[in-house]
């Protein structure tokens, strides 16, 4: 009988995703309730000294392979070795991070074990022996609750909303043959272009501040970096802001583009379209600093501001860096 | 080339999803219906590989009588033909059931590269591409926002987080489409009359010897959790105003 929560942890050259420890965590609550073990897949190449450290978030076990042909990551080579352990060990919960590697593995994943998923979860239960997965569904605008009725029950976990906790166990660290041979694999990396700004990516951000229409064009952002800088912050913006051309489509917020959930989200600007609130609404905080009072993000916002942002922003930066100091 | 494009018709995102009361789904009255957009950035990519190396796209979509429109909307862009799977058995059917059937309608035909959306904007999910890439036995590069065809091989750019990758592949290879790949074009007046004489093919589950065992189901579909009420911050002056979010951020939120 299928039994334990198993995870894949997520590294990138030896250094762990925060992801890795949020489903850790996750894995030892759930296991908790079944009574059953929480063991993690780890993959990568030179890992082996950081496998252990998974048991300060509640791993049991942790399943290594170290190969130069898991890094970079490529669907082909990770898929078939966790795909061959997993049918070995038979896990009843199979979690991943809903990050951009763990969405092109877990799917992958389903195709290889024929089994469900839920993706992009907010919320885990365990309900009468089964795993119950809340998802937002249509970017935010309804949810759903979604069972697996086959082995392993499958669900990927959106980046920042579970907690990553730590509790302490000696993890086993145990290394298998993924069984690879590298002639057969399919696709390469052939080149990774890394961003040099060294700011978060959007979605894994505690912080965003986005601007939209109501920046008026593209060098009134200076603002918004000035306030992002302060905070530690990365800048994202609405799709009427990308779509004038003034920033980068990897800073659309929204349901046709990045899905945040910072524990704090500064809307500046953004008068709160449909699609707009879709993609940030899991937020733990919203601010919104509009002089619309009737702008739609107000709604949603836990704190407002209704003024012009111009006078607002360079003001909340100088508090800011004040209480900072 | 061989070039398929997988599409879904999926409500329009403007649309404001209303739940039915006793949590069995969304209501449907009222919506606009449209091709999901990840999906129409495929089909525009299918066309200017079609224009660059020559070759027939074929259009693939699973749905009701209404995703018809859609298929038709992919065929005034200038996709050849169609191939409508509609079977009133696959309503509700998981990613898995829906990847089968399309690989089932797809694989007895030339496929040299396969176009999906890199998700649906209803159920977002985001996983069919890679599914169908597993059964039909081919690699799969996801989420692109550029792609690079020659005989043999694709060159996609995947963006991940804090990184842009290069990815090359074997073809046959499924790729999901991302914004950002291209612009699609509008169907001309021309286009729309002609897409109506263009065959489409209609198949149901039996007919593609697909078994439907859905493992994945919604077992109920719920409003977004309420917010509770948010504070407007008063003041005279924009710095006061300022001050005192800054002090409610720091002291009630402890975000800062």
């Amino acid at each position: 009988m299928a039994k334990g929560v198993w995870i894949v942890a997520e590294q990138r050259y030896g250094a762990y995703r925060k992801i890795s420890f949020e489903l850790a965590s996750t894995a030892r609550k759930l296991a908790n309730q079944l009574g059953e073990e929480a063991n993690a897949i780890l993959l990568g190449s030179g890992i082996e000294g950081i496998a252990a450290e998974l048991g300060k978030y509640g791993i049991d076990k942790v399943y290594t392979a170290d190969n130069a042909v898991f890094e970079p990551y490529t669907t082909d080579a990770h898929a078939a070795a966790v795909a061959k352990l997993v049918k070995e060990h038979d896990p009843s919960i199979l979690l991943l991070g809903a990050s951009t590697q763990g969405r092109d593995l877990s799917a992958r994943l389903v195709g290889k074990l024929a089994t469900g998923m839920a993706t992009d979860c907010v919320d885990l239960q365990i309900v009468e022996g089964k795993l119950l997965a809340k998802r937002p569904m249509y970017a935010g605008k309804c949810y759903g609750e979604v069972m697996v009725s086959s082995f392993p029950q499958m669900a990927s976990l959106r980046p920042n909303v579970f907690p990553a906790v730590e509790n302490s166990k000696a993890a086993e660290v145990i290394k298998f043959d993924p069984g690879l041979d590298a002639g057969q694999l399919k696709t390469k990396v052939l080149e990774v272009q890394k961003d040099t700004t060294g700011k978060v990516d959007l979605t894994e951000a505690n912080i965003i501040v986005s601007g939209g229409r109501g920046m008026k064009g593209p060098e009134n952002y200076v603002i918004i970096e000035e306030l992002a800088d302060v905070l530690g912050a990365t800048v994202g913006a609405s799709r009427a802001a990308v779509d004038a051309g003034w920033r980068p489509q990897k800073d659309q917020v929204g349901q046709t583009g990045k899905i945040v959930s910072p524990n704090l989200y500064i809307a500046c600007g953004i008068s709160g379209a449909i699609q707009h609130l879709a993609g940030m609404g899991t937020s733990k905080y919203i601010v919104a600093i509009n002089k619309d009072p009737d702008a739609p993000i107000f709604a949603r916002a836990d704190y407002g501001i209704v003024d012009d942002l111009f006078k607002v922003v360079p003001e909340l930066t100088k508090e800011v860096r004040k209480l900072l100091e | 080339m061989n070039i398929i494009a997988c599409v879904k018709q999926v409500p329009d995102t403007e649309t404001l999803i209303k739940v039915k009361p006793d949590g069995s789904g969304i209501d449907e009255t009222g919506i606009k219906w449209v091709m999901n957009p990840y999906d129409e950035f495929g089909v525009e990519e299918s066309l200017k590989l079609k224009e660059k190396l020559g070759g027939e796209v074929t259009i693939v979509s699973l749905g009701p009588a209404r995703a018809l429109e859609t298929i038709r909307t992919a065929l005034a862009m200038g996709a050849d033909k169609g191939i409508h799977i509609n079977d009133p058995a696959l309503e509700g059917a998981d990613a898995y059931t829906v990847a089968a059937a399309l690989a089932a309608a797809i694989k007895n035909i030339p496929h040299d590269i396969i176009f999906c959306g890199q998700r649906a904007i209803d159920d977002d999910s985001g996983q069919v591409g890679a599914i169908l890439a597993e059964l039909l036995g081919i690699p799969q590069v996801t989420v692109v926002t550029k792609v690079e065809v020659d005989a043999n091989t694709v060159k996609a750019v995947r963006p991940i987080e804090g990184a842009q990758l290069l990815i090359e592949s074997s073809l046959p290879c499924v790729v999901t489409a991302q914004k950002g790949l291209n612009e699609p074009r509008y169907a001309s007046l021309p286009g729309i009359m002609k897409a109506k004489k263009k065959p489409v093919d209609v198949k149901d589950a039996a007919g593609l010897g697909v078994a439907i065992d859905t493992k994945a189901k919604v077992v109920k579909t719920l409003p977004p959790p309420a917010r509770p009420p948010g504070k407007i911050i008063c003041g005279e002056e924009p710095a006061e105003k300022a001050r005192e979010l800054a002090r409610l951020l720091r002291e009630e939120a402890k975000v800062i």
